[in-house]
């Protein structure tokens, strides 16, 4: 076994070798995910205001700026900056590994940066025409060239990280450092990676192209074309942060509760799934298109017979399961519920775990298997019933799973003692909470017929639109009032919280003593059900509202 | 336990009743999901329509205009209104920041309406029905549509298209 | 110690990340991308 001199040191909690390198990347990477976050949630204030015709904030074109800017900052510069931390933290530090090629990884983060300087500072102060293209920029309405350069640098840096990944992996088995099985978290890691690098190659391609047009270098890209590659992009990268933030459920079960899966074999099947079919469901923005007929779009949009709908039902079983395990060897043993209701939820992790989880099936999960139907998504594309599912999916869901994570990577990586334990008690209530009540919002608007990315609907008379504005709008006021109580109170305790020495007070890590005991759960399965009911219902009261609209084919 | 090695053989490990019962499940739905969905491809009658061509925005143009040219009975705020013959088929300009014509169609007869852009990327939403296509310029869509209510209907542009991209609407009357 | 158990064939092709990364590229670019370009360009154009 080759002996590797790296400077590091122990976590005194989970006993793990945290060395140098890897603790500087993951470092800057949450410090620029929490940064992305910030101006994400400047843009969503100002833009959920404004589709909140009573109030009807922002004038015209400062409007889709900022509506370019949130997408571009939440949707993918803070979930791919904290996705970077990801994958460093799971390939080195779990695996007892050192990190390779430190100097590749350090260009990798600066080629991040630059891509995420340079598109925002052309989003805030380019001519708008050229700027306000939206996250998709769909050709041929051009976008300036430094926006397509600023997200090429951004995509190109990312995938270099996720090569590291799998160096990072292949060298700590060769080194000796780890042998057998990786950890779940790892191998749900792995899979974010694997689905990271199909997703960057289209983004390359699609952008590249884009980019090369914009610059006058070649004449024309076909828009259905752009629309394939776009979205073999767009989509997947989706579900990079679905396997990761899977991997952090997992992870936050144990670290909360001491809960473990069922079973091993059951949830790596769930991820093998997912890395095999779940990158097909791209077509699920494609299917109301004139470029692809009805056998690709159904065998695509259904992900290869619904199998990564399977995998997310396994997951949707074996999540709560973990966490009830984890409390009935703890003690918590009595009834059906005991374990939920005596729950730790006044540690922030374990809330911003347990209401990521609910309201991503509830909302997220169900609406998107509903809308990628490929009929039923003739009543839904481009509503704001889109919105109204990926903040349920990405945003009540990765994003406030990411939050859960951060409550421990700052007191174990940045080694502070958090400054205040009631912000953080009620920060994933108020982020949940608000995003649940906006996204339902959303979502009712959009079966109505409300279009998404609109400045506003005057000609349209919909029946409650102007209360479920006000929904909508509240709720965005409660869940940026959440979003920013976690960056402040990030940002503060980073620069004034106190040292770390030994193992940090607060969030508790839970310490079981038989880790591996599992015990049966009576109340998953009534979870379970319950959401299995909950989802045909939906299902097929869409399907009938289908029935009802004109004949076409 | 996530952090952690799992059992040098995991594979061997007991999946517990509850859990089989929940996978096997999951398997009947999705398949029963997958080919409801085939079912109502095959033998539904609202689905998204398979018939299109690729063309030049020009040639779209010419044959667009032709036939409003031949089918204009008059003009609302300068855009064209065209009956919709039932034997030949329609067309649907989509551009920045209008739809054109407007269509008076018959209920519960069945157009061929042909729909493309003149310029960027658009949306045809039909509104109250609430019923959405992508429109994309260099592509033809054929919507073989039978409207089965009366009324006056609006189209909204709902694709991204410009900083007017909320003003642009259409009009479809069903007589 | 226990003496070890020899690994199922299965759960070695499940460990092996390479091979995972390898399947999860080919599938998708099979059924979504390659299957997409062939439906784009199979169009019919018009004059
Ligand atoms: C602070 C809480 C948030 C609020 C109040 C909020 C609000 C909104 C609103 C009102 C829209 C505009 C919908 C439309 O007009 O089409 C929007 C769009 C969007 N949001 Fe959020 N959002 C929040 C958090 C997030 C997060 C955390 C993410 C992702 C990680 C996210 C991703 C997006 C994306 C991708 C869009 C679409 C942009 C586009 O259409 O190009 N949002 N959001
Ligand atoms: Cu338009
Ligand atoms: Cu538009």
């Amino acid at each position: 076994m080759a002996e590797v001199l790296v400077e590091a040191r122990t976590c005194p909690v989970t006993g793990l070798r945290v060395v140098k390198h890897a603790e500087n990347l993951i470092k800057v990477n949450a410090v620029f995910a929490v940064l992305a976050l910030l101006f994400g949630t400047i843009g969503a204030i100002l833009i959920a205001l404004t589709r909140w015709e009573a109030i009807h904030l922002l004038p015209t074109d400062l409007f889709y700026r900022m509506l370019t800017f949130h997408g571009m900052n939440m949707l993918v510069f803070w979930i791919v900056f904290f996705e970077g931390a990801g994958l460093v933290f799971a390939s080195t530090i779990v695996l007892n590994a050192r990190q390779v090629a430190p100097k590749l990884g350090y260009l990798a983060v600066i080629l991040m940066i630059l891509g995420f300087l340079l598109t925002n500072f052309i989003i805030l102060t380019g001519d708008v025409n050229e700027t306000a293209v939206m996250f998709t920029a769909y050709v041929p309405l051009k976008a300036h060239p430094l926006f397509y350069l600023g997200y090429i640098l951004f995509a190109v840096g990312a995938l270099i990280m996720c090569i590291l990944f799998f160096l990072n992996v292949y060298n700590a088995k060769r080194e000796g450092t780890y042998e057998g099985p990786v950890p779940l978290f790892t191998y749900g890691i792995a899979a974010a990676a694997v689905i990271a690098v199909f997703t960057l190659v289209h983004g390359a391609l699609a952008l590249g192209s884009a980019f090369l047009w914009s610059l006058g270098i070649i004449e024309v890209v076909d828009a259905s074309l752009y629309r394939l590659l776009f979205w073999g992009f767009g989509h997947p990268a989706q579900q990079i942060n679905l396997a990761a933030m899977v991997s952090v459920w997992y992870l936050l079960s144990y670290f909360t509760v001491g809960g473990v899966t069922p079973s091993e074999k059951v949830s790596r099947t769930a991820f093998l799934l997912y890395v095999l079919f779940i990158n097909a469901g791209s077509a699920h923005h494609l299917l109301v298109d004139p470029g692809f007929g009805a056998p690709w779009k159904i065998f695509n949009t259904s992900y290869v017979i619904y199998m990564a709908v399977l995998a997310s039902l396994i997951h949707c079983f074996a999540i709560p399961a973990s966490a009830e395990i984890g409390q009935r060897k703890r003690g918590f043993n009595k009834g059906l519920f005991t374990w939920l209701i005596k729950a730790p939820w006044s540690n922030p992790a374990f809330s911003a775990f347990f209401i990521s989880l609910v309201i991503f099936g509830f909302i997220g999960g169900a609406s998107g298997v509903i809308m990628g139907v490929e009929q039923i998504n003739m009543k839904l594309h481009n509503t704001l019933g889109v919105p109204g599912h990926f903040h349920g999916t990405v945003a009540a869901g990765t994003s406030l799973a990411f939050m859960g994570l951060a409550y421990y990577v700052v007191p174990l990586i940045f080694r502070r003692e958090w400054l205040s334990k009631f912000w953080a008690r009620i920060q994933p209530f108020l982020f949940g909470g608000g995003l649940f009540l906006m996204a339902v919002s959303m979502n009712t608007l959009g079966r109505l017929g409300i279009p998404r990315r609109v400045w506003e609907t005057s000609a349209l008379v919909v029946p409650y639109k102007e209360l479920l504005q006000a929904t909508l709008g509240i709720g965005a006021v409660v869940a940026f009032l959440g979003a920013l109580v976690f960056i402040l109170h990030t940002v503060l305790t980073i620069i004034f919280g106190k040292r770390v020495e030994g193992k940090p007070k607060f969030p508790e890590v839970v310490q079981v003593s038989n880790p591996d005991e599992k015990t049966s759960t009576p109340g998953t399965i009534v979870l379970a059900i319950i959401f299995f009911l909950y989802l045909a219902i939906m299902y097929t009261i869409n399907w009938y509202w289908l029935s009802r609209v004109w004949e076409v084919r | 336990m996530a952090i952690n090695k799992p059992n040098e053989v995991y594979w061997e490990e007991k999946v517990g009743f509850s859990e089989k019962a929940w996978v096997l499940l999951s398997i009947v739905a999705c398949i029963v999901m997958f080919m409801v969905m085939v079912a109502w491809a095959i033998a539904g009658k609202q689905n998204p329509p398979n018939e299109a061509y690729r063309v030049s925005i020009p040639s779209f143009a010419e044959r667009a205009e032709a036939f409003i040219e031949k089918y204009k009975v008059d003009e609302e705020n300068g855009i064209p209104v065209v009956e919709a013959p039932e034997d030949e088929d329609s067309y649907l300009i989509a551009r920045m920041f209008y739809f054109s014509p407007v269509l008076i169609l018959k209920q519960n007869q069945t157009y061929r309406i042909r729909v493309s852009s003149l310029d960027v990327q658009h949306g045809l939403s039909i509104q109250p029905v609430n019923m959405n296509f992508q429109v994309v310029p260099g592509y033809e869509y054929v919507l073989t549509i039978k409207p089965t209510e009366k009324g006056e209907f609006l189209i909204v542009c709902n694709e991204y298209c410009g900083l007017a991209h909320h003003v642009m609407k259409g009009k479809i009357i069903v007589k | 110690m226990r003496e070890k158990k020899p690994v199922p064939l299965i759960q070695l092709l499940y460990d092996d990340i390479f091979l995972m990364l390898l399947l999860g590229l080919i599938v998708p670019a099979l059924t979504y991308t390659i299957w997409g370009l062939i439906e784009i360009i199979s169009k019919k154009v018009l004059p």
